[in-house]
């Protein structure tokens, strides 16, 4: 024979067979183990509250320029009353990092504290990082009630 | 350079600044002693892996259960009903509990049979005993955090057992009530104890108890003649075994929590009665059935007090048996045979006292 102590032995096909099967076998089982814990850690999903409409409060609660905070299912959103008869509503949520934003009255701006961003009173961007305008809403005077919506 | 030069050399850049040599080199001294009770060795791994289990399934249980009696019951529900193999998860959980606790007895029965907590292993023996303790904490404390009806009322027996203690009950059961009575402050406080206090304690104390064994090696039946053993490498021989055991264990787990998945029964209500056939975990059952049994007046002790005592006593002998059943290395110089006697009571009594506490 010559003499190469390099030379695989003559059943190295065979081990190389079991080592596939033992070390598929080992892969397959923790996939199977693993496989599980990937699904649980995806969080399921919980249904959203979803609103059309929501009373925000009665008309002489809130005076001209003014702004407040309303609740729209589980979102906030902004009112704001411009003057006496025109009103304006959006979503509060800054649509740069998710922060809620407020009204600023000396401004007449809408102003969200967390990086500065401003925005006119159609919702526009004014100035700073947001990228994109608010989401307005529709605003409904009821009687004294003023209804907010979201616009169709 | 060649690949082997590299792995040389990363080698050595890691041995220089952690000690990989040392570490190889006493994984490669490692050795298992080969004798017809090797078998045994394996039970304490076995544990060892349940509770690696326990940790794991508990971080995952743990993402989406809350502590709070509005919540807790519900979220449990949510796991097992919402979430994907959720149903699978907490089963395992409650499997692997049992489980854990069942192997944790072998294991402590075979150190005692084999008479492997003699001189100088005796402080391997109490380390192991307090996480015997710690692991049944782990069961109490856990059986309420579902915050269902048989929990609930598990929970208020059990904690005013603990408070007929003399001297310190009425302190220890306020303890761990975290008031006079169980309720929201008394989740909130088994749920700290099993999630954070008792996992610390835990694993400080398995780190001790693997160090002893480490230290002392592997014990050999005192009957054996220990220089004429043959003996196995750890690594990798006794250690791939070791493995193909716990993949065992991992299938049993598996087929257990897949085919009997725990139930969750209904949300604790305080004014409630209690239902029918309350009963504890199978591991506080032969305790249940013998305080149920005693009457409630023996002479002028009250029955219970009794039997707490009986059972203080039982544990200080059992905790103390290195200091008077073996003195010696060689395991004479004691009353081995006493310690054989008392173990096998002790076997025969949990055994029946269990079954009774559960078909009774």
């Amino acid at each position: 024979m010559q003499g190469n102590p390099t030379s695989p032995p003559p059943d190295a096909g065979r081990r190389t067979l079991v080592s596939w099967l033992l070390g598929g076998g080992v892969a397959a089982s923790l996939a199977s183990f693993f496989y599980p814990v990937a699904r649980f850690l995806d969080p399921p999903m919980v249904a959203e509250v979803s609103v059309n409409e929501v009373a925000a409060g009665k008309v002489q609660d809130l005076k001209p320029n003014s702004g407040k905070i309303v609740k729209f299912g589980n979102k906030p959103a902004l009112l704001v009353r411009v003057n006496d008869t025109q009103w304006k509503a959006f979503s509060a949520v800054c649509t740069h990092l998710n922060c809620t934003v407020q009204y600023q009255e000396a401004r007449r701006e809408i102003w969200c504290a967390c990086h500065n961003g401003t925005y006119d009173l159609e919702g526009r961007v004014a100035s700073g990082p947001p990228p994109k305008p608010l989401e307005e809403l529709a605003v409904k005077i009821r009687g004294d009630e003023v209804v907010i919506s979201k616009r169709v | 350079m060649s690949a082997a030069e590299l792995k040389a050399k990363t080698f050595d850049w890691f041995d220089e600044r952690l000690g990989l040599r040392m570490a190889r080199d006493l994984l490669d001294h490692k050795v298992v002693p080969l004798h017809p009770g090797t078998a045994w060795y394996y039970f304490g791994g076995i544990t060892l892996f349940l509770f690696g289990v326990q940790m794991f399934t508990g971080l995952l249980l743990l993402l989406y259960y809350r502590p709070t009696v509005a919540e807790a019951f519900d979220s449990v529900r949510f796991i097992m009903t919402r979430v994907e193999f959720g149903w699978l998860i907490r089963s395992i959980h409650s499997w692997s509990a049992n489980l854990l606790i069942f192997f944790a007895f072998v294991h402590m029965f075979s150190v005692m049979f084999t008479h492997s907590y003699r001189r100088p292993r005796e402080l391997t023996w109490l380390s192991g005993i307090a996480l015997l303790g710690l692991m049944m904490g782990f069961g109490f404390s856990g059986y309420l955090l579902p915050w269902n009806q048989i929990s609930y009322f598990a929970t208020k027996v059990g904690t005013d057992v603990a408070g007929t203690t003399p001297f310190v009950g009425p302190v220890l059961a306020r303890f761990l009530r975290g008031g006079e009575d169980v309720g929201a402050a008394t989740l909130t406080r088994f749920f700290a104890f099993h999630v954070m206090i008792l996992p610390l304690i835990s694993c400080g104390l398995i780190g001790l108890h693997l160090l002893l064994v480490q230290k002392a090696g592997m014990s050999t039946p005192k009957h054996l003649p220990v220089h004429d053993l043959s003996h196995m490498k750890f690594f990798p021989n006794f250690f791939l075994r070791e493995l193909m055991v716990w993949y065992g264990v991992l299938a049993l787990l598996g087929s257990l929590a897949a085919i009997f998945p725990w139930e969750l029964g209904e949300k604790a209500d305080p004014f409630a009665s209690a239902p029918a056939g309350i009963r504890p975990e199978w591991y506080f059952l032969a305790q249940f059935y013998t305080l149920k049994l005693i009457p409630s007046h023996v002479w002028i002790i009250e029955g219970e007090l009794l039997g707490l005592a009986g059972f203080g006593l039982l544990a200080l002998v059992w905790v103390a048996l290195p200091f008077w059943a073996a003195t010696k290395p060689d395991g004479s110089g004691g009353r081995a045979r006493l310690a054989t006697g008392v173990g096998i009571f002790l076997v025969c009594y949990l055994f029946t006292f269990t079954l009774l506490g559960y078909f009774k």
